[in-house]
């Protein structure tokens, strides 16, 4: 498993994406309130372009009638089927045990950017694939 | 295929001769409104088919009068005595369901399950029946069934898979509600108030499009219990489709959790796939099973239902579903049919949970 630099802290903030591609698969990078995730921008349903998809909080009820909203900005739903998953883990709302979106380890590491004159020690985000 | 002695029947149909039988049985403020009114020269069929066609009794069933199973004799001599089932139950099909006026429908309601009382029930210990209610509105329904809940010779409350509004409708919960507090499940028989049209597509023209759409009606309903909550709400309550067919039922599982997936967050109270919810919560009678004679295509069906529970042993008499003594269809494995005829009716049905099989066969 290599680590890939892929996109500065900073360009992503709470609650954003950023789909990059490392190493020709494009991945979706996630901010949940300064936390990052990464899920594979395909969806193991039908293999739309899942990180593309509405950023939505999980709708739960015991009884019709009662309302409850959880976890805001938490859950990604595909833009073709509406399928709902979970961000941190990929699980499926639907077929929490048989769907899974894929995801990968994500880590923010202190990088330092070497360029020609001078060097930018700011945050990056790294996959390890 | 015979079955065996003992058997469990969840769906015969006891016939209302006329109102006129009904008389004695209504109270008197409702029978001298019914004679002033000239309504005893009507017998209010629900004709879910032409009243004289061949589906609606076996020609050997047939009463003098055209009418079949219109009596205790009838019954006894016809499915009762041959077919030797350790209970039947009785569900009469009849527009004192579905009258306009509300109070109207429930007095007659009230005239019918006490004829049931009187003419079969108190006259025959095999026979059970279903309360009769009105089903336009929930809480005369209701005030029927505490009634009679006392009496445990019912053991169901009667809808019917078309009425004025969906079946899970809010409006309706009262009646759920007392349901679920008595441990009598709702059965939901096909049929129709007749007043809105029977397919989602409106009025049809002929015959075979109007019964071919039961099986819609039966979709509707249930889509509706399914996804108002109902099995939420009421977390005791079983449902049986009565005389739905039964093959039109996996590909409308298939369809509803399809949908599911996509549209859970506006049914937040769903939150497992409607199909385990049918799977655990609604029962379906055998009669007429709707498949063709074959094993294979028996079995296919089977396997998609995915469940051994779901189906109860009926005859549906007088309707002609079978010959001779044939009541259940070709093609159903032996385990399963041990469950269909017994056990699944004494699981979904706690008032008959105390029953044994006699384990007689017949040759």
């Amino acid at each position: 498993m290599a680590k890939h630099v892929v996109a500065r802290a900073s360009e992503i903030p709470p609650g954003h994406r950023k789909i990059v591609s490392v190493r020709g698969r494009e991945i979706g990078i996630f901010n949940l309130g300064g936390e990052f995730f990464a899920l594979f921008n395909r969806c193991p349903h039908q293999g739309a372009a899942l990180c593309t998809g509405e950023i939505v909080s999980r709708l739960e009820s015991t009884i019709p009638g009662d309302y409850r909203l959880s976890r805001p900005g938490e859950m990604l739903r595909c833009p073709w089927h509406c399928w709902e998953f979970d961000i941190r883990t990929g699980q499926s709302w639907c077929e929490p045990n048989s769907v899974h979106a894929r995801t990968f380890p994500v880590t923010t590491e202190p990088l330092a950017a070497e360029t020609v004159d001078v060097t930018i020690a700011e945050r990056y985000v790294v996959v390890i694939l | 295929m015979t079955l065996q002695h003992g058997a469990i029947d969840c769906d015969i149909h006891p016939t209302v001769p006329s109102v006129r039988d009904l008389l004695p049985h209504l109270e008197p403020y409702w029978r001298e409104h019914i004679l002033r009114r000239g309504l005893e020269r009507d017998n209010f069929d629900i004709s879910a088919y032409p009243s004289g066609s061949p589906l609606t009794s076996r020609p050997d069933w047939r009463g003098a009068g055209g009418l079949a199973a219109t009596n205790l004799a009838s019954i006894q001599a016809q499915l009762l005595d041959p077919f030797r089932p350790s209970a039947a139950i009785c569900n009469v099909l009849h527009g004192a369901q579905m009258m306009m006026s509300e109070d109207l429908s429930l007095a007659l309601c009230r005239g019918i399950n006490n004829w049931l009382i009187a003419e079969f029930l108190d006259r025959d210990p095999r026979l059970r029946a279903s309360i009769t209610v009105p089903i336009h509105s929930a809480e005369l329904a209701a005030e029927e069934v505490e009634r009679l809940a006392g009496d445990q010779r019912f053991v169901q409350v009667l809808l019917l898979a078309m009425a004025e509004v969906p079946l899970g409708r809010r409006q309706m919960w009262p009646l759920y509600r007392v349901a679920e507090k008595y441990g009598l499940p709702i059965g939901i028989h096909a049929g129709s108030s007749f007043r809105h049209p029977p397919s989602a597509g409106g009025w049809g023209s002929l015959y075979l499009e109007d019964y071919v759409s039961f099986a819609q009606g039966f979709a509707g309903a249930l889509n509706s219990l399914l996804a108002e909550g109902v099995f939420q709400k009421f977390p005791d309550l079983k449902v049986v489709l009565i005389e739905s067919g039964v093959t039109w039922m996996p590909a409308s599982m298939w369809r509803i959790d399809k949908t599911w997936r996509g549209v859970r967050s506006e049914v937040p109270w769903l939150a497992q796939l409607p199909t385990e919810i049918i799977r655990d919560r609604v029962r379906m009678t055998l009669q007429p099973f709707d498949a063709p004679p074959d094993v294979a295509a028996v079995t296919r069906v089977l396997e998609q239902l995915g469940s051994d529970d779901m189906l109860l042993f009926s005859t549906d008499y007088p309707h002609w579903q079978f010959d001779g003594m044939d009541a259940l269809p070709d093609g159903l494995p032996p385990a399963l049919i041990q469950k269909i005829l017994f056990d699944n009716p004494r699981a979904t049905y706690p008032r008959l949970a105390a029953l044994h099989p006699v384990g007689e066969t017949t040759s």
